[in-house]
């Protein structure tokens, strides 16, 4: 291509950077004219101050964070849109070996039956009231992450109280497993390879993964700053389109073997290359045996970089739910709208491929196989948002998560 | 009349910066300047300390928990914005192209927080200009190490003086458009294969 663009995006070393990372070393970004150098960073927060100040045109973001961005949620004031998303699934809840052993014994089972673990768990944290033994203290890598929102759901659903009962925390993804190891924390939701590589080491069982707790659930967007994309949009097609290639390559299965093998390098995740792959194939060593997790981390399949608007009113719904933002109309629109599906079609318009027509879709209601669902049988209609909000019951009156 | 000195928290794992900040900040007559290297018991630290001002390396892992103990925890809970002024986009920028990032209790007086940020921002800039000087001048010795080892091994094998060994480098470098050193590097590790 004649004219060539440069792009710098960041990231963070987790698994759903496999959409970017194809797009750079296989070459679906150079094919769009797009010269796209990929930064390695240490925390969202450096993502979110580099793409405000322009070190970044485009970046690896958890999916709550362009809406918190835009509800003005976060320190630095910033518009952001999620014209993309990078895949569905990819997290796991994990805990200690001595609370799974405590949490096996009360009936957890494998990581597909997310109601037996957390049903397990409440009874381990209500045995554990008016003893020695403590609150226990889970970890997730961010307030506006959907691991924050997981766990919370997950726990909630199972009834515990994620504010009276337990400690939720917030630590980097790369230091879960030494943070486990060390005995400062009780359990942890991460994307992978975090959960494998703390079972790898021996100090860690997977108890839950979230392709179980919400089936088909968002994680990761690519984030950009408004005004860039209206300013660049034929940049931003481009790398979407890019992107969306790379997503098709991602999750063709006889590319998983080299996909791990580019993912594991030291640029990338520098962790094990057969414990990349087995999180790519939803393979994963539990502590308590190899369980194979069907769709645990989709790249392509059930249009898995759709940006739907329905996903960001869930996250938004959660928000409210857990004090991060009041519920109003405005604020109802300004997270929809944070999510860019308009942007995503025209982009891959030129490409021919089918693209959902619709902004929104129902979570749970019984529809065909393959749609989003909830574990505990819960259905989240986008159009009745102010209902599902008024449902939800709230964190109790407990203390705070601190580290 | 001037209202009480700011009191200011620098998380620096690196403690040789951290302590060219805090040279900084009690010269420019802050008293009450306290440094961590380690985020562990962090939030002990800052309930104790009542930081109006925190200074943190913008590439330090755990700046996502410190601000999310700002936003949930009541203990630290402490009304932050980022930086001094949200609207003054060129001190935004400078402070991240300088790697360092500061939270502000909300409600100060910008004139009074601006020097802090400021000085935290010029003390980031002069330590990497040093630490790239000191890589320089390390890589500058290395050079020499690897041109009288090279000129030795010429003045060896070829019977030459030391300045015909020098003059003998220094010509096949321009001539191949490359370094002397790089030129020496590659005598000496011919060399060696030759040995073997």
């Amino acid at each position: 291509m004649a004219d060539t663009h440069a792009i710098t995006a960041g990231f963070l070393p987790l698994l759903d950077s496999a959409i970017l990372v194809a797009a750079k070393e296989k070459g679906f970004a150079e094919r769009e004219g797009i010269d796209l150098t990929l930064v390695r960073e240490t925390s969202w927060a450096s993502i979110r101050d580099r793409i405000a100040v322009g070190h970044f045109e485009a970046a690896h973001m958890l999916a709550p964070m362009p809406i918190a961005a835009t509800l003005g949620l976060t320190p630095i004031r910033l518009d952001l849109v999620a014209p993309m998303a990078l895949g569905l699934g990819g997290n796991a809840i994990s805990v200690s070996r001595a609370l799974w052993k405590e949490m096996e014994s009360a009936g957890a089972r494998g990581v597909g039956d997310p109601a037996a673990a957390g049903n397990a768990l409440r009874q381990v944290i209500a045995g554990r009231r008016g003893t020695a033994e403590g609150r226990l203290r889970f970890a997730v890598v961010h307030p506006h992450s959907g691991h924050n929102l997981e766990l919370r759901y997950w726990l909630a659903a199972s009834g515990i109280d994620p504010e009276r009962d337990l400690d939720v925390a917030v630590l980097p993804p790369p230091l879960m497993p030494d943070a486990i190891a060390a005995g400062s924390i009780d359990g942890f939701c991460v994307g992978e390879p975090w959960s494998s590589v703390a079972v790898a080491r021996g100090h860690a069982h997977i108890a839950a993964v979230k392709a179980a707790i919400w089936k088909s659930s968002p994680e990761k967007v690519l984030g950009v700053r408004a005004d860039w994309a209206a300013a660049n949009g034929e940049e931003l097609f481009r790398l979407l389109r890019a992107l969306y290639r790379a997503a098709e390559w991602c999750g063709k299965a006889d590319n998983c073997a080299e996909l791990a093998e580019i993912l594991a390098g030291e640029r990338y995740l520098g962790q094990p290359v057969e414990i990349v792959l087995g999180a790519l194939e939803g393979r994963l060593d539990t502590g308590h045996g190899l369980q194979n997790v069907p769709d645990f981390f989709l790249p392509a399949a059930r249009a898995a970089t759709f940006p739907w608007r329905s996903h960001a009113l869930w996250l938004y719904s959660q928000m409210v739910r857990w004090g991060q933002v009041a519920h109003s109309a405005a604020n109802a629109e300004k997270a929809r709208n944070s999510f860019r599906p308009d942007l995503y079609r025209a982009a891959l318009q030129p490409l021919g491929v089918p693209v959902p027509v619709e902004d929104m879709k129902p979570e749970g209601a019984a529809l065909a196989p393959g749609a989003g669902g909830f574990f505990d049988g819960a259905v989240f209609d986008p159009d009745k948002l102010d209902a599902y909000i008024a449902g939800q019951r709230p964190a109790g009156k407990g203390s705070d998560p601190s580290i | 009349m001037s209202p009480r000195s700011l009191s200011v928290l620098v998380i620096d794992e690196n403690t040789v910066r951290a302590a060219i900040i805090e040279a900084g900040l009690r010269e420019a007559g802050h008293e009450f300047v306290t440094v961590v290297h380690d985020v562990n018991g962090i939030a002990q630290r800052i309930a104790a300390v009542e930081p109006d001002v925190i200074v943190i390396d913008l590439e330090n892992p755990n700046r996502d928990m410190l601000e999310s103990m700002f936003s949930l925890s009541r203990a630290v809970k402490r009304p932050i914005a980022m930086f001094v002024d949200q609207s003054d986009q060129s001190a935004i920028e400078a402070a991240v192209e300088a790697g360092v990032s500061a939270y502000v209790v909300d409600g100060l007086r910008q004139d009074r927080v601006k020097p802090i940020v400021d000085m935290a921002i010029s003390r980031f800039n002069a330590y990497s200009r040093m630490a790239r000087e000191l890589e320089d001048a390390r890589s500058e010795l290395e050079n020499r190490k690897l041109i009288d080892r090279a000129k030795g091994i010429l003045m060896r094998s070829r019977g030459l003086t030391e300045e015909q060994a020098y003059a003998l480098l220094r010509r096949t470098a321009m001539n191949q458009n490359r370094k002397i050193s790089e030129i020496a590097q590659s005598l000496i590790l011919a060399a060696g294969l030759l040995e073997e």
